[in-house]
């Protein structure tokens, strides 16, 4: 067997598995689904109270693509806390498999499992406010998914590394992390209206482009050159981000070795 | 046979065979100067969890590891399987160095610990095709495999989709082990596989550590708080006190070697007592409490 063949076996097992337990906690995924949908037409119904169409479609963007974002950065960023819940990180963690296989195999279920979850939302919003995606520019909007995923996945790669070094602190570090994120990236408003601290920090969260770009494509039906200056950064962020992300889960796996954190807690 | 695989202090009359064990090439497992501490406090020095341990097991043998409950087993144990890094010392299996050929090495080995860690929301089936993928073996050999390992350990097909969370302390333990037996390790870990088992449990697990040995050709590296269950299946015996091995030898080496050095009977209880300087209910009683790490 060759070592391409070893890694796309070993990258399966994490989607594989991830898509069992999905399957096994049937229950709390519809929950979770009914929260995001029922989330997602709360925010946006604000819209639809001012009878400003264009502030009801920036909502239904922003509350839909956050929420595949999330799901995505979320997925990758409870990589190890979800194995240290089930006391299973040490024997994954002792399979002949590269952290980078690893990590992608989680990142790749999660955009998968993000694309279906923000499908479902798309189409019951799209549904709900009768909404005209005739002048939408929906390969764009898809584009900018992908590349925005890219750059998302460094910045959950980094965030996984939390819980390895914190073993307590680290999930919640996670949360706060995502957070924070929701508050600087422009999610449900111009990132304009921040104060000028907030804005420089904006401009470093990859969900800003992601919800800029995918709000024009989507609204405006802007064309996909129009929506190079928000392609850029992003390609930049996941250049930087994801060989950044690999190299510290690297760090903080030998860090996790040296001080005995790989050990089962919870 | 030769005497290099024995504990070196035994006379040759207490030499016991050790089944399978091929003193012939690289040591199936090579441990030289093994040291492990733990900065628990900054304000006190580190707690030394595994002090300049070496030892050297041939292939086909099963090596037992006595100690108290924080004598540094389990540590040991994870410092084999790559879980933990050295400060001090070397660890070598079947000629490949745990450090430098990392990866080689985790494809010759796979443990069982204590607890019997998965998904317990998945199926024996769901757990076991995971960590065979991780090993790279395609999902077909892996279920047919994974069949006949579990209907050896008494596990029908009806429970292999079964959560694993429906399933007795002593079940999950099996399916622990069928999980690392699936990926054909030469080199195995047991870290109390039988801790916790009723007696049938036990004896299951036990006679299928010695099918291994025979059938499978397999290097054993058990840790156990079970003095039958080490006299049983291990060929030599290490007892650790306070991260240090203080005695190795085999079962009857050990014996004859605390009635000769301390005037006990010639039993294991007494090997244990007097090189860990506690009892069993000493043990027993103290629970858990590995080093903190």
């Amino acid at each position: 067997m060759t070592a391409i063949q070893r890694d796309v076996r070993a990258g399966y097992a994490f989607v594989e598995r991830n898509f069992n337990l999905t399957k096994r906690y049937w229950g709390w995924e519809v929950a979770f689904l009914v929260y995001a949908v029922a989330g997602a037409l709360s925010v946006s119904l604000i819209g639809q109270s001012v009878g400003n169409r264009r502030l009801l479609m920036s909502l239904v963007v922003g509350a839909v693509f956050w929420n595949y974002l999330s799901v995505v950065f979320q997925s990758i960023g409870d990589t190890i806390t979800w194995e240290r819940w089930e006391g299973t990180l040490e024997y994954t963690m002792m399979a002949p498999v590269r952290r980078s296989v690893q990590l992608l195999g989680s990142a790749l279920f999660a955009v998968v499992y993000g694309l279906i979850h923000t499908a479902v939302l798309l189409v019951v919003l799209a549904l709900f406010f009768s909404l005209d995606l005739g002048h939408a520019n929906l390969g764009a909007a898809a584009i900018f998914m992908v590349v925005g995923s890219a750059s998302l996945i460094g910045i959950g790669m980094l965030a996984a590394i939390l819980p390895m070094m914190s073993v307590e602190r680290g999930s919640q570090m996670v949360f706060v992390l995502q957070s924070c994120l929701l508050l600087i990236s422009g999610v449900y408003y111009s990132t304009d209206i921040l104060p000028g601290w907030m804005q420089l920090l904006s401009r470093i969260s990859p969900a800003t482009y992601v919800l800029d770009a995918i709000r024009k494509a989507l609204i405006d039906g802007a064309s996909a050159d129009q929506l190079l200056p928000d392609l850029w950064p992003l390609l930049a962020m996941a250049f930087v981000f994801i060989p950044v992300g690999l190299w510290g889960f690297g760090w903080a796996e030998r860090y996790a070795k040296r001080t005995g954190k790989l050990k089962r807690v919870g | 046979m030769s005497i290099a695989v024995l504990g070196a202090t035994q006379s040759p009359a207490s030499i016991r065979p050790i089944a399978k064990a091929y003193p012939t090439g690289p040591a199936a497992l090579l441990v030289e100067h093994a040291t492990k501490r733990f900065k628990v406090d900054r304000r006190k020095p580190p707690v030394m969890a595994v002090d300049d341990v070496s030892i050297r097991l041939e292939r086909g043998e099963i090596y037992g590891l006595l100690g108290a409950n924080g004598s540094g087993k389990s540590t040991f144990i994870r410092l084999v399987s790559g879980l933990l890094t050295l400060d001090a010392g070397r660890v070598e299996v079947f000629g490949h160095d745990l450090v430098r050929e990392e990866m080689a090495v985790k494809r010759l080995i796979n443990r069982v610990s204590v607890d019997a860690a998965f998904f317990k929301k998945l199926s024996p089936a769901e757990n076991l095709s995971f960590a065979a993928r991780l090993y790279g073996l395609d999902s077909g050999e892996a279920r047919r495999k994974a069949a006949l390992i579990m209907a050896r350990l008494g596990i029908g097909e009806k429970r292999m989709g079964r959560p694993v969370e429906q399933m007795s302390r002593g079940m999950q333990q099996k399916v622990a082990i069928a999980r690392a037996i699936l990926t054909s390790p030469t080199l195995l870990l047991l870290d109390e596989p039988t801790t916790g088992l009723d007696p049938r449990s036990k004896l299951d697990v036990q006679t299928f550590i010695e099918e291994l040995q025979a059938d499978h050709d397999a290097t054993i590296l058990l840790t156990t708080h079970d003095l039958a269950e080490a006299e049983r299946l291990c060929g030599r015996i290490g007892i650790l006190a306070g991260g240090r091995l203080a005695v190795e030898a085999t079962p009857e080496g050990l014996k004859a070697r605390v009635a000769a050095e301390h005037g006990l009977v010639p039993t294991l209880e007494s090997a244990f007592m007097a090189y860990t300087g506690r009892s069993l209910d000493d043990d027993v009683e103290e629970g858990e409490a590995e080093p903190a790490e």
